[in-house]
């Protein structure tokens, strides 16, 4: 029996390699998102062990633990005079400050703009290049920084810009730009490439002037004498700390790195793995699919076997047994797709300049176990169905004509199982969007499987659809094809079941496209109506990527420029107030109301004047949670450690998708007392008359000097984030591709097995005069048909889920706008995909000899 | 159907000559025909008769251009068909050929009716509605016209593919065993359709088949045996043909 199986999946090579293909990619898919995260992984822990790697104790700021939305409080600096009173401990051997800042340092491209590193850090070191053996950097070229004017660069940045040792660099930091010669190129240990993250090394004292560090270090590595261990090192230092430093052995610091860093490479794992599991999803159906219509055409097959004495059980083996080969198959060539798709994915962020820091590639056997369990386990899965509906046939079938298979007992109860399905998924649905105080963790388990349970369902109960659906759809067929149309579409009822089921893997990918696409656009829209109800200003100033603070001496130098109305900066920081960590802004209480319009909940314009020096602007939302009313007072901790009591002056209810000012604002003053190196998170500009050419020259000129901050109008500033957030879609519209390829094999698949199932129609047609052109056509249409019954399920699935989405965020406010034009696009790429999915089986539908075909049995 | 006619010679409207068909090459070549010359009459039903492998369903599936032969040529309506591309071949099938086919070959999502004006719906013409009224009324289909083959009986389909043959008025109709597949009383009431369509419509038709009782309704029976054309008969009854074929198997 197992021969028979193995035979004869070797006689059907090419269907088998097609069926497998559906799996492959999921796997690879899967396999390559382990062993690129694996590898950006083990890039961030070999900067981490390498860097503590002679330091047995690291003496730093005590960062004050405030953290809001991926923001952290930068640590404190630690005084100078610490390095000393440390050598000078007997259980130290040696030990070095270095300066350490992570955003302030903008290297400038060529054409002076400063790179944009998209987020990630953009490092400026103080190191001591007579103390070496503390320094994580390895020089690839050159000599380290010896004078104030000498700078040694990344390796990544010296490739990308053309950066040679002896060339001139511009680098802004938070002093404005100033020029410096390259006495060296770097890398980070081992690590070829920090990414997008860029670094520059200075002299310590260069660095401390530029990063306004006069008289501090940010760390200061120890090393212990021979016998002391880095423990007992520790206690020793404790004593002559200041009360606002910390120290920690080499190894716990480094721990303490790596587990930042691992919580940012295990979201992007989650979220390539999602898509990977979609695509298995996917492919699961393309399997259920093939393996059921195989077993449909080889009816009379497993009839004779069971004439000659194969069991039920037998069959039922043989079916799996063929799933699980071809499981097999796919596990290998997916897992090997993987490897290269790792390459893939690291140059798809690359594309979207998101680049991720990389070593060699790792392939943990996790990897390797996870791609053969996942691909066999799917597949065998996916065939289960169908291997149970191969033990239904009998043995008489074997000498009947026109062999079918039985319906099974249970095909009667599939639309009631299917309902079941469909108010199962809803009900997960609605947990996951509804619940109130829900874990985050078991909010998305919920939609996620009420989703795969709504596209099962949906799938289901589609094939209820088929009818109706291809009567429209299949219209615009019948005009342009005429006949071929006619019977495209009449071939499209034949088996309801099989077309729906070859839909339904199209119909998951376009409905995840057009939720992400509805969901995107309704955001857009938000965030522009949001911006345009806060902001009044003709210009805003912000930092090349957007989102990040940049030096306050850009605002300053912009406020200056001639031509100005009114300008205003407002800086920003995460605080602990009122006892939770959130954004503190820091305003102009007598011109922000000028550019920005305050919705007030309780107060009024004239609250900013009464603002004085701890006076605070609360958000509503923040108010009611610590109930606070005007008059009331709470705290505020800053990330530099010191702390202030304020007092609610006034509350205002910003829109909630996109509110550009903390939940407390204060004076701008206070703010800048408060926090060390404070920075602009915006600099809103207004001109006389409106925005012109002339009016943004001067504001050019003005920052010039500092290549991080751009100044562009409300409008332009509006449509850069509308570019972010296609940029994000895009991303995901090639992750989802993955799944809509998978459903066009599906479709191949299955035109091709119809074909091979109605070789003898085929000649009766062509011996009553069709054409080639027209039973090309005839299978295109058939295909084009399928294609179009997935997107008229699909997109208002999508369309459905995306607003289920928008429900739950209402509290965000974020609008339901479907975006039409992108939804015509998706039904043409159905379109596209039933044409290329047709373009073999039809090819071989037409080339088909008229004499054999009729002679096929 | 006059009209469709060209200058070929008054009576013949295909023609066969020296046909030869070989399988294969070297030592293992067969020859299946070894030149065989005929005129298929016009308003006739010519039967083919002879045992398996003589060749006789080669012979119609290169008369009705479903095969090409290795040797000679045939010409239908005065077209040589020798080299056609396919597309001039699938014009003349849609012009001059139709096909009644032993297994029916129905279309299961088509109705009767829309399976009858298949062939016409594929030239991209509409049937003549008096005609094609008389002729379902002829066949016995008038009132299956909205049903599917799964709902016919076997004679009812057989019936749906002599219609189908019939409705765009071939120059001539090729049968394959036409009756293969069905009961004998159901058969019997096939070959008479089969005799009336010739009779009333002057539609010219070629049958191959082994029956006897099939080829006693035939104008003219050829039979063949080893590639060749070894009889030639007119009209005549089942004794006859039941001796003729014993006499040219012996041979």
């Amino acid at each position: 029996m197992i021969r028979v199986a193995l035979r004869g999946l070797a006689g059907r090579k090419f269907r088998a390699a097609l069926t497998a293909l559906a799996v492959v990619l999921g796997v690879a898919m899967v396999s390559g998102t382990f062993v690129l995260t694996d590898t950006i992984d083990k890039a961030f822990d070999a900067i981490f062990s390498e860097s503590y790697a002679n330091t047995d104790a690291a003496i730093s700021g005590k960062a004050p633990d405030i953290s809001f939305e991926g923001t952290t409080a930068a640590s404190p600096s630690v005084p100078e005079g610490v390095l000393d009173r440390v050598r000078g401990l007997d259980s130290v051997e040696a030990a070095t400050g270095s300066v350490l800042d992570e955003m302030a340092t903008k290297i400038l491209k060529p054409d002076g703009k400063a790179i944009n590193t998209q987020g990630a850090p953009s490092f400026g070191f103080g190191i001591d290049p007579a103390q070496a053996q503390f320094n994580p950097l390895k020089l690839v070229e050159g000599a380290w920084p010896r004078q104030s004017d000498q700078v040694v660069i990344d390796a990544t940045t010296a490739d990308e810009q053309g950066y040679g040792v002896g060339d001139t660099v511009k680098i802004a930091t938070l002093k404005p730009v100033r020029e410096f010669r390259v006495s060296g190129v770097a890398q980070y240990g081992s690590v070829s490439s920090l990414g997008t993250a860029t670094f520059a090394v200075f002299t310590i004292p260069t660095a401390q002037e530029l990063l306004e560090r006069k008289g501090q270090f940010d760390a200061i590595s120890v090393a212990a004498k021979d016998g002391v261990s880095p423990e007992q090192l520790v206690e020793d230092i404790k004593p002559v700390l200041p009360p606002t430093a910390q120290v920690r052995t080499g190894t716990e610091e480094a721990n303490e790195q790596s587990k930042e860093v691992s919580e940012f490479t295990s979201f992007i794992r989650y979220f390539l793995l999602a898509f990977g599991a979609v695509a298995l999803f996917v492919g699961a159906f393309v399997i259920f699919n093939t393996m059921s219509i195989t077993v449909a055409q080889r009816t009379r097959e497993l009839a004779t076997l069971r004439t000659i004495g194969a069991s039920r059980k037998q069959i039922r083996r043989a079916v799996l047994l063929e799933a699980f080969v071809i499981g097999l198959v796919a596990s290998i060539i997916g897992f090997l797709l993987g490897v290269g798709l790792a390459y893939g994915l690291d140059w798809l962020f690359g594309v979207l300049d998101l680049d991720l820091p990389t070593a060699d590639m790792v392939i943990a056997p996790r990897t390797v176990l996870f791609a053969f369990v996942i691909g066999i386990v799917v597949t065998v899965l996916a065939a289960f169905v169908p291997s149970i509906r191969a033990t239904r046939v009998s043995p008489i079938l074997a000498v009947r004509e026109g062999a079918e298979l039985p319906r099974g007992r249970f095909a009667r109860y599939t639309p009631y199982v299917a309902l079941v399905i469909l108010a199962l998924a809803l009900a997960l649905l609605g947990r996951g969007a509804f619940t109130e105080n829900l874990a985050i963790g078991s909010r998305l388990l919920s939609v996620a499987f009420g989703v795969l349970l709504l596209f099962v369902g949906v799938a289901m109960i589609s094939s209820k659809l088929v009818r109706p659906l291809a009567a429209v759809v299949g219209v615009p067929g019948e005009r342009l094809a005429g006949v071929s149309g006619f019977l495209a579409r009449r071939n499209t009822l034949r088996n309801p079941g099989r077309t729906a089921a070859t839909a339904a893997a199209l119909m998951i990918g376009l409905a995840l496209v057009t939720f992400v696409a509805v969901l995107s656009n309704g955001m857009k829209a938000s965030n522009r109506g949001a911006i345009e109800e806060q902001i009044a200003a003709d210009y805003v100033v912000t930092s090349q990527d957007g989102f990040t603070p940049f030096v306050s001496g850009a605002g300053d130098a912009a406020e200056k420029a001639p031509g100005v109305e009114v300008a205003t900066s407002v800086r920003a920081e995460v605080g602990k107030v009122a006892g939770t960590d959130k954004y503190v802004t820091g305003i102009d209480p007598d011109r922000i109301s000028q550019v920005y319009n305050f919705d007030w909940a309780d107060g009024s314009d004239a609250a900013l004047g009464e603002l004085g020096r701890f006076g605070a602007i609360v958000d509503k939302d923040f108010a009611e949670d610590h109930h606070l009313k005007i008059g009331d007072r709470f705290d505020l901790l800053s990330g530099a450690g010191r702390d202030a009591t304020l007092e609610v002056t006034a509350t205002y209810d910003p829109p909630p998708f996109y509110q550009l000012l903390g939940s407390v604002s204060i004076a701008k003053a206070t703010f800048d007392e408060l926090y060390d190196r404070p920075r602009n998170q915006f600099t809103f500009i207004n001109v006389p008359g409106e925005p012109s050419d002339a009016a943004e020259q001067p504001l050019e000129t003005a920052l010039a000097t500092f290549p991080d901050a751009k100044v562009q109008t409300r409008e332009a500033w509006i449509t850069e984030q509308d570019e972010d957030f296609n940029q994000f879609l895009t991303m995901l519209y090639v992750l989802l591709a993955l799944s809509v390829i998978i459903s066009i094999f599906g479709m191949i698949n299955t035109l091709a097995l119809a074909v091979f199932e109605r070789t003898r129609e085929l000649g009766m047609l062509r011996a009553v005069g069709m054409t080639r052109w027209q039973a090309r056509t005839m299978i295109g249409t058939e295909s084009v048909i399928t294609a179009l019954i997935g997107a008229a399920i699909g997109l208002p699935l999508g369309m459905f889920l995306a607003a289920l989405v928008t429900r739950a965020l209402e509290q965000y406010e974020v609008r339901y706008a479907v975006p039409l034009a992108s939804l015509i696009v998706f039904a043409i790429v159905a379109v596209v995909v039933g044409v290329v999915a047709a373009i073999l089986p039809a090819r071989r539908a037409a080339r088909l000899n008229v004499l054999q075909a009729l002679q096929y049995e | 159907m006059e009209a469709s006619q060209d200058g070929s010679r008054d009576g013949a409207v295909v023609t066969a000559h020296d046909i030869q068909r070989r399988y294969g090459e070297g030592d293992a070549a067969v020859d299946a025909l070894r030149g065989v010359s005929l005129d298929v009459e016009r308003g006739k039903l010519t039967a083919v008769m002879g045992p398996s492998g003589s060749g006789k369903s080669t012979l119609m599936h290169i008369l009705a251009a479903l095969d090409r032969p290795t040797g000679g040529y045939v010409t239908i309506a005065g077209t040589r068909l020798g080299q056609l591309s396919d597309k001039d071949i699938t014009k003349i099938r849609r012009e001059h050929i139709g096909f009644i086919f032993q297994f029916f070959n129905l279309l299961p999502m088509l109705t009767a009716e829309e399976n009858i004006t298949l062939p016409l719906a594929l030239a991209g013409t509409k049937p003549d509605r008096g005609f094609f009224q008389d002729l379902v009324k002829r066949v016995g289909l008038s009132d299956r016209l909205t049903h599917r083959p799964s709902e016919l009986s076997g004679g009812q389909q057989q019936r749906v593919a002599i219609a189908r043959a019939l409705v765009s008025r071939p120059t001539v109709v090729f049968a394959d065993e036409p009756t293969g597949n069905l009961d004998s009383k159901t058969g019997g009431e096939i070959l008479d359709l089969l005799h009336e369509s010739v009779e009333n419509y002057g539609q010219t038709m070629v049958m191959v088949t082994h029956e006897t009782r099939a080829a006693a309704s035939a104008d003219r029976i050829l039979f063949l045996a080893d590639g060749e054309i070894v009889k030639d008969l007119g009209s005549c009854g089942e004794e006859e043909i039941l001796n003729t074929i014993r006499e040219v198997t012996l041979t």
